[in-house]
């Protein structure tokens, strides 16, 4: 188990490497230029062409990913804050530290005050939104999944099929009419800023809310497929006609195989939940990660995305090893090597 | 069957007709059934998939689903309508009143929990005892079904035990609760047949040792032999005969009976002597129940006043036999035994397959970036035998001895790694399928085991099998290839409007039917021949037999027949490769496989073999242990590790010498042949019990 750890860290610094490599060279492909950006649209070319040339950005696309490689990791100094280009650029921790990101274009600051402030507010976000989906979509599932075809099985699947197909911003927005503009029990936006009188808890209860219905809804979807398949197999019928109670035999012989099949589809939600979930932010005005990177995306603000892109994809690859890890623990038929 | 339960019946089934619900309407699986089990007696269902066995089994537990249901009768087990029965008394029969001995223990045992646990719960629940008691029951129960070490068992996983092993404990689990009555339900199906006779000699000490009432369920007649007392047949949801065991072998008093009974490959006959009696036509479909007798339509005396009008009442055949058949006096007028009479091809020659020093080794390179121990597993060590024109050569042996890897050597599915393999004077053993010339794709074609999984569902039979032909140039045009279709539809005795079905609406033996007739599209040389037969029901499987048998006679294809199935290869086999672990441990021609001298593997192997005559007495003699892994085998004889008649260490150390035995038959062995010829034969017949004639 240790050694598979170990070859699995291994193998994510690689991934990372070669994501933001990839990333580096795609932006290549964008419009427009640091320089230009760092300038604006208002400044003369003349201007742009001196920092261009200051920045190094003529140099081949290998050199410029070691620069920036050295920059993250602390060893190069980061160019932009370089006083004599006087951009008053400056980064509070200093130009040269491990885990220097660079400066954002966009916001004009150091990538590190910019992206931590809106992982923790999607963080938050995500994880009342997953702590709810888990348990709900492990009951409903397990429930409807039991008996297939029953009641209580066709209305689950139902419910769960038409939350699942109602997109985020029409269910955003009918529950804003309804508990908003209707009732005026919440509030429209969720800026996360005390300000407007509302308190921050009840800013977080509409996007939650609309995250759970369209998440769980396709979760619970899985469960119950799992679980009607477990019911099926012989060792449910060896567990029945053993004389056990309809209830043991779930509890002690279904459920744990009925979760192994969608464990991973579970844990592939926190993902969704980090990265994905921009519409959902657009439509509350959260100041969430996705909407930062759809900014930045739109900016072309390489530092902000190289930043968020290694971010996103540890999360990915962590929850990947948890997933494999919790796999093995689950199916004991699988030995991690 | 309709005598009045007795006052001792443990389980009477008195009318029971089982019916399954749907959306149009009723489909009858069980429509008039009567059966009485005393207490202490061994009683045997036999009878072909459909024929409602298992339905008749989870009727008894009460567990036909949602769709099922009990129309009619009563099923009393104990003194207790089980029929209807709440869901508490239903839980207090079920596991304490009989248990079940499932079918596949793979499938029947939770792969996410230890035994241990899934023993225990049986005691907690059913006695009420704690863990620790239960924990230890269960260990004792593990011991009496003699699984070494159970305490390492208790917390295994099934998976890490092998088949044998996880049908023992699925016996133990059902045995936990001491029930009444023990229902088996195909126990030793898809088991090999050295374990098979370890688990039936199991069955039958633990029945003397607590007194459990068996019902036991199969297809196999051998296996009924071995173990009952009674023996049942079911045909349709019908029970059609019933009899002492020794009576129903020897008297089978309806057709159907003794149509499977003539279907069963026998120890005493092959090919030259009698040739199997399939029975007509398929079963009909539920819903398509014939009025009156339900074999009438198969029926060779079917005669419509007398057979198909009402319901056929039982009859007294004999003491304790009855049987449902209006004309069961009149049986050996329309019941011939050698109706068609196969006349085997002769063997010739003229060689068409050789191996020379034929091995195959996986090399499994298991660790991390090509570091740690690499493994070898040799499948295939050192083959040399061959085929002549026109001969069966049958390759025999259990599960992981190597003889499905020759065949797709053979077949070019596979690279061997060392040795020749010559086939019409090519080598093949290094060329694969796609580099093979059209005519040697064509001179060697292969059925598989599992018809089901070889056609493609999406296109018709007639367009799989035309396929072949265009591939190997035999025919072109549409006019053509639907004439050489319809004339290999015919050569297989297949009606040709099924060439424009899909294999979805085919039944199994239709299937393997297509699977040969696609073989023949290209007029092969070669024909290997993977288990064709062991998926499919023993009526379905005699006329498979005869077919190839028929199919050779006229085009004097040579074949390789792999199978694990012994009485199968003495009827069809000329000669016979024995292989254990990837070695060839005997061959010779099939006679003196099957009688002394014998290898010491073949001589376990056939007192293993479940013999389909209660007359037959084999010699007892069993395997310890599991066959081992392939992998690092052992450097002298492959088989000396289960040896029964292991001389010492020179068995271990040094390969065995490969001894010549009259006939062409070669025996490695360390023990000389004069030595290994001085064994009692394993079948002998015993005087038979008083009113039972010998077989007709």
């Amino acid at each position: 188990m240790g050694g598979y750890i170990i070859k699995r860290g291994a193998s994510l610094i690689l991934t990372l490497f070669a994501a933001s490599f990839l990333v580096f060279a795609v932006t290549e492909f964008s419009p427009s230029n640091v320089a230009r950006k760092t300038l604006g649209p208002f400044a003369l070319q003349s201007q742009v062409d001196i920092l261009y040339e200051k920045l190094g950005l003529q140099d081949p696309l290998a050199v410029r990913y070691t620069r920036w490689l050295g920059v993250l990791l602390g060893l190069k100094a980061d160019p932009l804050q370089d006083p004599a280009l006087g951009l008053q650029f400056k980064d509070p921790r200093g130009d040269k530290y491990f885990g220097n990101f660079g400066y954002s274009t966009l916001y004009k600051a150091p990538v590190n005050d910019v992206i931590w402030s809106r992982l923790k507010a999607t963080a938050a976000l995500a994880g009342i939104a997953f702590a709810l989906i888990v348990p709900l979509s492990l009951l409903f599932g397990v429930l409807a999944g039991m008996r297939e075809g029953s009641g209580l099985d066709r209305t689950i699947s139902v419910f769960g099929i038409i939350a699942t197909s109602v997109p985020e911003f029409a269910s955003g927005v009918f529950l804003v009419a309804f508990f908003v503009v209707t009732l005026g029990w919440l509030p429209g936006t969720s800026p996360l800023d005390s300000g407007g009188g509302w308190p921050i808890w009840s800013q977080m209860i509409l996007p939650v809310t609309v995250l759970v219905l369209y998440d769980a809804g396709y979760v619970v979807r899985m469960v119950r497929g799992s679980m009607a398949e477990v019911m099926n197999k012989a060792y449910i019928r060896t567990a029945v006609l053993k004389g056990l109670p309809m209830r043991d035999v779930v509890v002690r012989h279904a459920v744990r195989n009925a979760m192994i099949a969608p464990f991973t589809v579970i844990l592939l939600q926190i993902n969704f939940l980090i990265s994905g979930v921009v519409v959902t932010e657009m439509v509350f005005a959260y100041p969430g990660f996705g909407r930062m990177i759809l900014d930045a995306s739109l900016f072309g603000d390489i530092a902000l995305i190289e930043a968020a892109t290694l971010i996103a994809l540890t999360i990915a690859i962590l929850t990947q090893l948890v997933s494999d890890v919790g796999y093995a623990v689950l199916n004991p038929q699988i030995r991690l090597a | 069957m309709s005598a009045p339960p007795a006052p001792d019946g443990l389980l009477v089934l008195d009318h029971v007709k089982v019916e399954y619900v749907s959306s149009v309407g009723a489909v009858t699986a069980i429509p008039d059934l009567s059966i009485t089990i005393r207490a202490g007696e061994s009683y045997g269902l036999v009878g072909e998939s459909g024929c409602g066995k298992s339905t008749l089994l989870m009727a008894i537990m009460g567990y036909l689903g949602p769709t099922g249901r009990i129309a009619n009768g009563r099923i009393v087990f104990d003194g207790a309508d089980v029929s209807a029965a709440d869901p508490a008394s239903l839980a207090r029969i079920r596991g304490r009143g009989c248990s079940i001995v499932y079918q596949d223990p793979n499938a029947a045992l939770n792969p996410t929990l230890t035994i241990g646990k899934q023993l225990i719960e049986v005691p907690m629940l059913h006695e009420g005892v704690d863990a620790k008691t239960a924990r230890a029951k269960a260990r004792q129960i593990l011991t009496d079904v003699h699984l070494p070490d159970p305490d390492a068992v208790l917390d295994r996983y099934p998976h890490q035990l092998s088949g044998g092993q996880k049908q023992r404990v699925v016996i133990a689990m059902a045995l936990l609760a001491n029930p009444k009555l023990l229902l088996l339900d195909e126990p030793t199906t898809g088991l090999d047949v050295t374990v098979e006779a370890a688990v039936l000699d199991l069955v039958n000490e633990l029945r003397e040792k607590y007194g459990t009432t068996l019902l036991y369920i199969s297809h196999n007649l051998g296996v009924i032999a071995k173990v009952c007392d009674r023996v049942g047949v079911m045909y349709l949801g019908d029970l059609v005969e019933e009899a002492p065991v020794h009576e129903l072998f020897a008297n089978p008093r309806h057709p159907y009976t003794r149509r499977l009974l003539a279907c069963v490959p026998r120890l005493d006959t092959d090919k030259h002597t009698t040739t199997f009696l399939p029975i007509p036509g398929q079963p009909p479909s539920l819903a398509g129940r014939p009025r009156g007798c339900s074999f009438g339509p198969r029926c060779a005396g079917f005669d419509a006043p007398r057979c198909g009008v009402a319901p056929i009442p039982e009859e007294p055949a004999g003491p304790g036999h009855g049987v449902r058949c209006v004309r069961w006096r009149e049986l050996d007028q329309f019941e011939k035994t050698d109706a068609e009479h196969v006349a085997p091809a002769t063997p010739g020659v003229e060689q068409v397959m050789r191996s020379a020093d034929l091995s195959k080794v996986y090399d499994l390179g298991n660790a991390f970036m090509g570091f740690g121990s690499s493994r070898q597993l040799i499948a295939n060590e050192d083959l040399s035998f061959q085929a002549n024109k026109g001969e069966i050569l049958a390759i025999v042996g259990e599960s992981g001895s190597g003889k499905s890897t020759f065949a797709r050597i053979l077949a070019g599915l596979q690279d061997a790694s060392a040795g020749k393999l010559m086939v019409l004077g090519d080598d093949l053993s290094r060329m694969p399928a796609h580099k093979r010339t059209l005519e040697q794709l064509a001179a060697v074609q292969m059925v598989f085991q599992n018809p089901d999984a070889t056609l493609n569902p999406s296109h018709t039979a007639g367009f799989s099998i035309g396929r072949a032909l265009k591939k190997f140039g035999i025919a072109q045009s549409r006019k053509d290839l639907d004439a050489r279709v319809k004339e290999l539809f015919g050569m297989v005795r297949l009606s040709p409007h099924l060439a424009r079905q899909r294999p979805g609406r085919l039944s199994g033996g239709q299937k393997q039917r297509v699977a040969i007739a696609r073989a023949f599209a290209g007029d092969p040389k070669l024909l290997v021949a993977d288990e064709p037969v062991s998926a499919l029901d023993v009526s379905v499987q005699a006329a498979i037999v005869n077919l190839l048998l028929q199919i050779q006679a006229r085009n004097g294809a040579t074949i390789v027949f792999i199978s694990h199935d012994l009485a199968l290869v003495r009827h069809l086999a000329d000669r016979v490769v024995v292989m254990y672990l990837g070695r060839v441990m005997e061959m010779g021609p099939v006679s003196s496989i099957f009688s002394p001298p014998y290898h010491p593997y073949t001589e376990a192997l056939l007192a293993a073999v479940p013999v389909p005559d209660p007359t037959v007495k084999q010699k007892h003699l069993r395997l310890e242990g599991e066959p081992p892994s392939p992998i690092n085998v052992p450097l002298g004889c492959r088989f000396a590790a289960r040896c029964p008649r292991k001389l010492g260490p020179v068995c271990d150390e040094t390969p065995p010498p490969e001894q010549a035995a009259p006939d062409g038959h070669m025996i490695a062995c360390h023990i000389p042949v004069a030595v290994l010829a001085r064994v009692t034969p394993i079948f002998q017949r015993v005087q038979t019990p008083a009113g039972a004639a010998n077989p007709s």
